[in-house]
C-alpha cells in the first residue's frame, strides 16, 4: 500500500489544465502575469483511473467532459475565520461606551 | 499568426448574439450613440412584471432598518444640529445572500422562457451564487467562471467561499488564474454549450435592480413621509448604481442624491498576478469602479446596461481599514454581521451623514452575507499571510497592497470625493477613441454624451474642444 493519491472511476475529483500558454495570452498584461500560463481547475466525476498528475477525463456536474491532470480527489474547502484581529477587538467595547456617554450627555436613553 | 485567444474573440459578436438572444445592433444610432432607453426596455417586461418574477423567485422585499445606534454615534462626533439618520436595506436577506439575486432572477427567468438548457456567468462575486441559486430553482444547468487563484494556486478566500457556495447550489465552477481571459473562456463555453449568457451587464440583469430603488423610495415614504434625501451605493461595475437610481426615478424620487462608494485600491493592477492576493476586496473597489464608469462598453455585452455616470451625483472612496472597522462596528452596535464588501457604502454613509443636517435621511442600499472566507477576520488574517501590514492608526496612512490601517477611533473615518468631472471627461475621451479615427461627433452624439454623463451639451462641447486641442 502506498499513500499515493489515486482516483477510481466515479470518484468526485478535480483536474488541472493549461488553458493558454503565455504566448497565446491577451496582449497588454503586466509582465508578471504575461509570463505565466492561464491555468484552470474543474471538478467532476472521474471517467477512469489515474494517479495524481496523470491525465484523466472527468464529467462535470453539467455533463461536460473535461480532460486534464488529476489534481485532487474529493477536494474540500479549507477557508476559515482565523484568529480574532487585535486591531478590532476593542471596537465594540469602545463604541458602546461612546454611544452611552453621548446619550447621557443628551439626556436621552442609554 | 492568430492565437486561440484571437480566434475566439473574433467570433465573440456572433457567439454573444446567440447566447443573449438579442441583437444589440438595432439600438445603434451612430459610431458613438445608441438608444439606451430602448435597449433597457426591449425585453418587454414592465417593472410590475419584474416585481412579480422576483416574488416567485424568493427575491426582494428585504427589510429596511433604521440604524439608531450608528446614527447617534455619528452625532456624537459631529457639529450640533448635524448627523443624518442612517438606514440600511438588508439585501443579505435575499435567497442567496446579496442584491445580486435581483439581477440573477431576471436573467435566469429569461433563459428559462427562451428555452435555454443552462446559464453561464463570468464572475468572482456574489453574482455567481445568485445565478447558481436561481438556476437551481428553475431546473437550469449552470456554469460559473471565476478568477480564483494566483499562479502559485493560492486562492483569494472570499472567492474560494463564493466558489463553494456556487457548488452548494449545484453549479459547475471553473476556476482560473489571474487574467482578463476569464471572458475568453466564458465565450468559449457559451459556444460549446449553447447556454444563455447571464451577463452582469445585460439589460435583464440591470432591470432586476430597479426594484431595489423602487422599494427604498416606497418604504422610506412609509417610514419617514418622504423618499430618502441620499442613497449610498457600493460601486463596482456600475450596475448596482444604475439599477438603483433608475428604480428611484421610476418611483418619482427625483430629488434623491445618488452617491456611489468604492474601496480605494489605487496603485494595484487588476490583471497583476502579484497584486491579486494583496487586496482584501474582490469587488466594490475602484479597480472596477473607475474603468467601468469611464468606459462601460468594455463589458462582455456589446452595450453595457450599467452606465453609472448617467446617474451619480458624487463618488466617494474609503479605505480597506475603514470598511473593516465599520463591519466590526455594525455587528457590535446593530446586530448585523454582514460581509465587508457590502459595507463599503455603509462606511461612506457614516462620513456623509456627519456633514448632513439631522433631518436628512441616508439609505445604504445593500448588505451581503458573510462567512468563513468572506468575513473581515478571514480577509485580514489572509492579508497578513500575504505580507500586507495590518496596524492601528490614521486611515490616511493606508496604502493599498502594502498596509491596511484600521482606524483607532470612529472619528477618523472620512470618505474622500473622487473627481466626477474628471471621470466624465475620461468617458468622453474613451467614446471618441472607440469611434473610427477622425469621426466628428454630431449634435445627436453630443446629446447622447451629455445624457450618458449626467451633463449638458455645452459642457460636452467644451470637453470635445479641449480634447481636440490636446
Amino acid at each position: 500500500m502506498t499513500n499515493e493519491i489515486r482516483a477510481r472511476e466515479g470518484d468526485w475529483v478535480e483536474v488541472e489544465c493549461k488553458l493558454l500558454d503565455p504566448a497565446d495570452r491577451s496582449k497588454n498584461l503586466p509582465p508578471e502575469t504575461a509570463e505565466k500560463p492561464l491555468m484552470m481547475w474543474v471538478k467532476g466525476f472521474a471517467l477512469g483511473e489515474a494517479a495524481k498528475g496523470e491525465k484523466l477525463t472527468i464529467e462535470t456536474i453539467t455533463g461536460r467532459k473535461v480532460a486534464g491532470a488529476l489534481s485532487a480527489v474529493n477536494p474540500g474547502y479549507f477557508i476559515t475565520y482565523g484568529n480574532p484581529i487585535p486591531e478590532l477587538t476593542h471596537v465594540g467595547r469602545d463604541l458602546r461606551a461612546q454611544l452611552a456617554a453621548y446619550r447621557a450627555s443628551e439626556g436621552g436613553e442609554c | 499568426m492568430a492565437t486561440k485567444f484571437d480566434a475566439i474573440m473574433a467570433r465573440r459578436g456572433e457567439i454573444m448574439r446567440k447566447a443573449l438572444g438579442m441583437d444589440y445592433s438595432e439600438f445603434e444610432l451612430s459610431p458613438i450613440a445608441f438608444d439606451y432607453e430602448r435597449m433597457m426596455t426591449a425585453h418587454g417586461y414592465s417593472l410590475d412584471d419584474i416585481v412579480a418574477i422576483q416574488r416567485l423567485a424568493g427575491v426582494g422585499s428585504t427589510p429596511l432598518l433604521e440604524l439608531k445606534n450608528l446614527t447617534d454615534l455619528v452625532r456624537s462626533v459631529c457639529e450640533p444640529g448635524m448627523g443624518a439618520r442612517i438606514f440600511v436595506k438588508d439585501e443579505a436577506a435575499n435567497l442567496a445572500g446579496a442584491f445580486k439575486d435581483r439581477r440573477a432572477s431576471i436573467s435566469t427567468f429569461v433563459a428559462k422562457e427562451k428555452g435555454y438548457e443552462g446559464v453561464i456567468a463570468a464572475t468572482s462575486g456574489n453574482y455567481g451564487a445568485a445565478v447558481a441559486s436561481q438556476a437551481a430553482r428553475n431546473g437550469l444547468k449552470c456554469i460559473i467562471v471565476q478568477e480564483t487563484f494566483d499562479s502559485r494556486h493560492v486562492g483569494q478566500p472570499e472567492i474560494v467561499e463564493k466558489g463553494r457556495v456556487c457548488e452548494a447550489y449545484g453549479a459547475e465552477v471553473v476556476q482560473l488564474t489571474v487574467g482578463p481571459e476569464l471572458f475568453f473562456h466564458m465565450v468559449e463555453l457559451l459556444d460549446v454549450t449553447g447556454y444563455f449568457a447571464a451577463s452582469l451587464y445585460s439589460s435583464f440583469g440591470v432591470s432586476g435592480i430597479e426594484t431595489l430603488g423602487l422599494e427604498i423610495a416606497r418604504e422610506m415614504e412609509a417610514l419617514t413621509g418622504a423618499p430618502p434625501t441620499h442613497v449610498v451605493v457600493t460601486h463596482a461595475g456600475g450596475g448596482n448604481t444604475t439599477g438603483t437610481a433608475r428604480g428611484l426615478e421610476r418611483a418619482g424620487a427625483t430629488e434623491t442624491q445618488v452617491i456611489s462608494a468604492s474601496v480605494d485600491l489605487s496603485g494595484l493592477h487588476m490583471a497583476s498576478d502579484n497584486d491579486f492576493n494583496r487586496k482584501s476586496f474582490t469587488t466594490g473597489h475602484t479597480g472596477f469602479g473607475v474603468p467601468f464608469a469611464t468606459w462601460p462598453d468594455r463589458a462582455d455585452v456589446p452595450r453595457n446596461a450599467a452606465r453609472p455616470l448617467r446617474y451619480i451625483d458624487r463618488y466617494l472612496t474609503v479605505t480597506q481599514g475603514e470598511v473593516f472597522y465599520i463591519t466590526e462596528a455594525m455587528a457590535k452596535l446593530e446586530g448585523l454581521e454582514r460581509g465587508p464588501a457590502g459595507n463599503t457604502a455603509m462606511t461612506a454613509a457614516v462620513s456623509l451623514a456627519r456633514d448632513l443636517p439631522r433631518d436628512a435621511t441616508v439609505v445604504v442600499q445593500e448588505t451581503e452575507y458573510t462567512g468563513a472566507g468572506k468575513h473581515h477576520w478571514s480577509q485580514l488574517n489572509f492579508a497578513k499571510e500575504m505580507g500586507v501590514g495590518v496596524c492601528s492608526g490614521d486611515p490616511k496612512n493606508n496604502v493599498p497592497g502594502k498596509v491596511i490601517v484600521i482606524p483607532e477611533t470612529f472619528e477618523q473615518i472620512r470618505a474622500k470625493d473622487f473627481d466626477v468631472a474628471r471621470m466624465r471627461k475620461s468617458y468622453i475621451r474613451n467614446a471618441l477613441k472607440n469611434a473610427p479615427e477622425g469621426y466628428v461627433p454630431t449634435a445627436d452624439d453630443i446629446e447622447f454624451l451629455a445624457a450618458d454623463t449626467k451633463s449638458d451639451p455645452d459642457t460636452v462641447k467644451a470637453t470635445l474642444t479641449e480634447l481636440a486641442e490636446a
